[in-house]
């Protein structure tokens, strides 16, 4: 630790090191963003990506931050342009799109290794320098790391529903988007929603997960005011067999309930599906509600008590509107596992009529469906829950910080 | 003197209360224990019967009529019936039948009786696969019309035949072949190894990002708020959504990912990544890793922007370093919330079914026990298999929940 504590070490090794990153990070974007062939040299950028730290390190205690900034972009564009730089582009590429590339990697890597490097001297530096140092690499690593990794699956999921199968086929990094198709890029949402009737199930599965928010209200919520107030033997035995219940996985209840619904007649009925969702939300529901009853302050309810409200009137006109934030989140939770849910709908129902959104896209994964087909149904999917999602941020994290005991 | 101590025995007030909780609790229990004990109740039973897919639909005779020659003297009602089961036989069979009012029935068949125009047949046990047939020679009345009659005889009066046979759900016959099975040989030890690399794993790695990413977040700084969101985005999008788009990055001929490392050179053949032997696992785990890391960043960013400031600046001034303070003031907080995080995860994980059955459908040695009963019921139609691979799971669930409630149920209010 002591040898990687001196100025001419730390700083060409994490120059070197983002250098790599950053180069990997522009290259992969801009081949999806283009389809044209842009690839990292690790090697080559080891070696830039160190000298470019030694010279920071070298020139850290002169002013002119952003004139280092400067240099340091225009060496890095300089040497990609010419072809032993960090960042190889095919020979097709066109000189617009090897330009930009140059450009984004030489900016992004001058601003953020100055940043990185502030505090980094030549000579022996302080464990709090160091650390700092490597905690800023890291910081700026995370960033790009998980953006990257959370956005490129779905970046790949919109943009594959408006290509074609051929295009597809011929370069499949080839994510650019032709807009002279006009109307025509939205041909898979239109045979979805005309051939497939995707309209029915985004119909079916909002009416699903609609009525299922609401039976499982009206079940937890008195059952969860019951074990969060008031006493009665087994109530701790209670709060824990809820638990319990919610670890039960839905596969093993999966297959006796496909028995029971097939002798029955319920399988391949909405309302069959309508039964049994509330019944896997419930003890969540239950769960999450009783946690937040137990926060509610007992005085004001006792304070309705004294002044003449029976328990119900007074979980009806206190409870409940104190509670409100808390049900706006069990709602949205309960909303978002009946909306994903995949395993009983793909289980219980075969008949297109009936489908979910969920069981509609399964049956668009065969080999007969293009697959632009497939992902405009995951698009279909996705898009209300995030819109959902997005619009009401505050109250879904805290409804999954509070019950997401269930994954 | 009188006794002042506190009352030992429940009032009516008490009494009133725990009367209003189990009212309220009432329709809860019923509900979950109907859809979740009574489930787990017939997993047990099921699981010790050779049950196939096919043995769902309950045995009974069928039974037919039609009109024979017609129209001439011997003239008859053919009744076929049949035991269509392979291998059930039914007892005491019976059917019965209304004839139409102008048809005449001849002297019925020894085992009918006929009394107005009712008939009632008694066939006695029906073996598998065996069909009897009994003919009614009918005369029909002078001056009606034969083909209405006709008509009426065939169609309008349907035969009901009834009969006794052994249902394999309900009877008491049991067997240990489906647990026999399950247990036998490599194919269980290699489902376990799988589950228990995915569960593992899986379990860790979403903690060890979880809490990379809650340390990225645990200061404010503008665009934070877009950032929490956009890292939940893998947890709240549909699973069937993001793992056909998962399936499309990884397509070996058609996926940007080989695409993109055929041209950066880390290989020269396109990869196939779900569907080969100790990749698809890998990859499996990956995905479970990727769609619940920000589960364990929301909790530990929650639990981390809990924590007293105050003790940090007592750190920085012992002159702490940033690693120090980290490895001996955040993560002793942390632990806490981890372990927690760790044996939920750990529970969820082990009961995952949807994810690896979209990905890989159990194949290329990616087969977990909750897949296995998928693949045992409805692949190879052996219902009692399944459920004998549900009871294990049950069985490992609740040995572990007497770890969780041993160990965690106290802390962190859960």
């Amino acid at each position: 630790m002591q040898a990687l504590r001196q100025g001419y070490v730390t700083g060409p090794l994490l120059g070197a090191l983002w250098l790599v990153i950053l180069a990997t990070t522009v290259a992969v974007a801009m081949s999806f963003a283009t389809g044209d062939a842009f690839r990292p040299s690790i090697l080559l950028s080891l070696v830039w990506g160190a000298i470019a730290g030694g010279c920071v390190v070298a020139l850290a205690r002169s002013p002119m931050g952003w004139a280092k900034a400067l240099i340091l972009a225009g060496a890095v564009v300089f040497t990609v342009l010419l072809g032993f730089g960090a960042m190889v582009t095919g020979a097709n590429v066109g000189a617009g799109a090897r330009i930009l590339g140059a450009a984004i990697l030489g900016v992004s890597f001058g601003v953020s290794l100055a940043a990185i490097l502030a505090g980094v001297r030549a000579g022996g530096l302080t464990r709090h320098e160091f650390e700092e140092a490597v905690i800023r690499f890291l910081t700026g690593f995370g960033y790009i790391f998980f953006t990257a990794i959370v956005l490129i699956p779905f970046y790949v999921m919109v943009m594959t529903s408006l290509k074609s199968q051929q295009a597809l086929l011929q370069n499949p990094l080839d994510f650019s988007i032709d807009l002279s198709k006009g109307a025509d890029l939205f041909r898979s949402y239109n045979e979805l929603f005309g051939i497939y009737g995707f309209g029915g199930y985004l119909w079916t599965s909002f009416l699903v997960s609609v009525l299922t928010v609401f039976i499982t209200l009206a079940f937890s919520i008195p059952g969860a005011y019951a074990v969060a107030r008031l006493k009665f033997r087994g109530q701790a035995a209670f709060s824990r067999s809820i638990l319990l219940i919610y670890m039960v996985p839905m596969i093993v209840l999966a297959l006796p309930i496909y028995i029971a619904f097939s002798l029955t007649g319920l399988r391949n009925s909405i309302l069959g599906i309508v039964m049994i969702y509330p019944v896997t939300t419930i003890p969540v529901a239950l769960y999450m509600l009783q946690g937040y009853f137990r926060g509610l302050p007992a005085e004001v309810e006792e304070a309705g008590l004294m002044d003449g409200l029976s328990r119900l009137a007074v979980i009806w006109k206190i409870t409940l509107p104190l509670s409100l934030p808390a049900l706006a989140s069990v709602s949205l939770y309960v909303f978002m596992i009946a909306w994903n849910e995949f395993l009983l709908a793909f289980m219980l129902l075969d008949d297109p009529s009936k489908f979910t959104l969920t069981r509609g896209i399964a049956s668009l994964n065969s080999s007969e469906i293009p697959r632009q087909h497939l992902m405009a149904g995951a698009v279909i999917a996705t898009v209300p829950i995030m819109v959902l999602f997005l619009g009401l941020e505050r109250f879904m994290t805290k409804g999954l910080t509070a019950g997401s005991v269930k994954g | 003197m009188s006794d002042l101590g506190p009352p030992t025995t429940r009032g009516a007030l008490a009494k009133r209360e725990a009367r209003l909780a189990w009212g309220l609790l009432l329709p809860t229990v019923s509900i979950v224990s109907l859809v979740v004990i009574l489930p787990l109740l017939a997993i047990f039973w099921i699981s010790f019967k050779p049950v196939g897919l096919a043995d769902l639909r309950p045995v009974a005779p069928v039974v037919r009529e039609d009109l024979r020659n017609a129209g001439d003297a011997d003239q008859a009602v053919r009744y076929r019936i049949q035991n269509r089961s392979q291998d059930v036989p039914i007892e005491n069979v019976s059917f019965t039948d209304t004839i139409p009012s102008g048809v005449t029935a001849g002297p019925p068949p020894e085992q009918c009786t006929l009394s107005g125009a009712a008939l009632r047949c008694e066939i006695g046990t029906l073996d598998p696969g065996k069909r009897v047939t009994l003919m009614l020679p009918v005369q029909f009345d002078a001056g009606l019309d034969a083909k209405a009659l006709e008509d009426a005889l065939e169609d309008d009066t349907e035969p009901a035949a009834r009969g006794d046979a052994d249902n394999i759900l309900t009877n008491f016959s049991f067997s240990l072949e489906n647990f026999a099975r399950v247990f036998d040989g490599k194919q269980f030890w290699e489902v376990l190894y799988v589950t228990m690399f995915y569960t593992i794993f899986g379990t860790i790695g979403a903690l060890l990002f979880g809490l990379f990413a809650a340390m990225l977040l645990n200061k404010s700084f503008k665009g934070q708020g877009i950032l929490r969101g956009l890292y939940l985005f893998p947890y709240v999008a549909p699973v069937i959504a993001v793992a056909f788009a998962w399936i499309t990055l990884f397509d070996p001929f058609s996926g940007s990912v080989n695409a993109l490392l055929l041209q950066m050179g880390v290989t020269q053949e396109a990869i196939n990544f779900f569907g080969q032997r100790p990749l698809a696992l890998i990859m499996v785990t990956v995905f479970e890793i990727w769609r619940y890391f920000p589960l364990s960043f929301l909790f530990i960013l929650a639990r981390m922007q809990s924590i007293d400031t105050d003790m940090y600046e007592a750190a920085d001034m012992d002159g702490a370093s940033p690693f120090q303070k980290f490895w001996y003031l955040s993560l002793p907080q942390l632990l806490g919330i981890l372990s927690v995080l760790f044996l939920l995860r750990f529970i969820w994980t082990f009961n995952k079914f949807d994810d690896i059955f979209l990905l890989t459908g159990g194949n290329a040695g990616t087969r977990t026990l909750t897949v296995n009963v998928y693949e045992q019921a409805f692949a190879v139609s052996n219902i009692g298999a399944g459920a004998a691979v549900a009871v294990v799971i049950f069985a490992c669930l609740l040995l572990f929940s007497v770890f969780f409630f041993k160990y965690v149920s106290r802390e962190e209010g859960l």
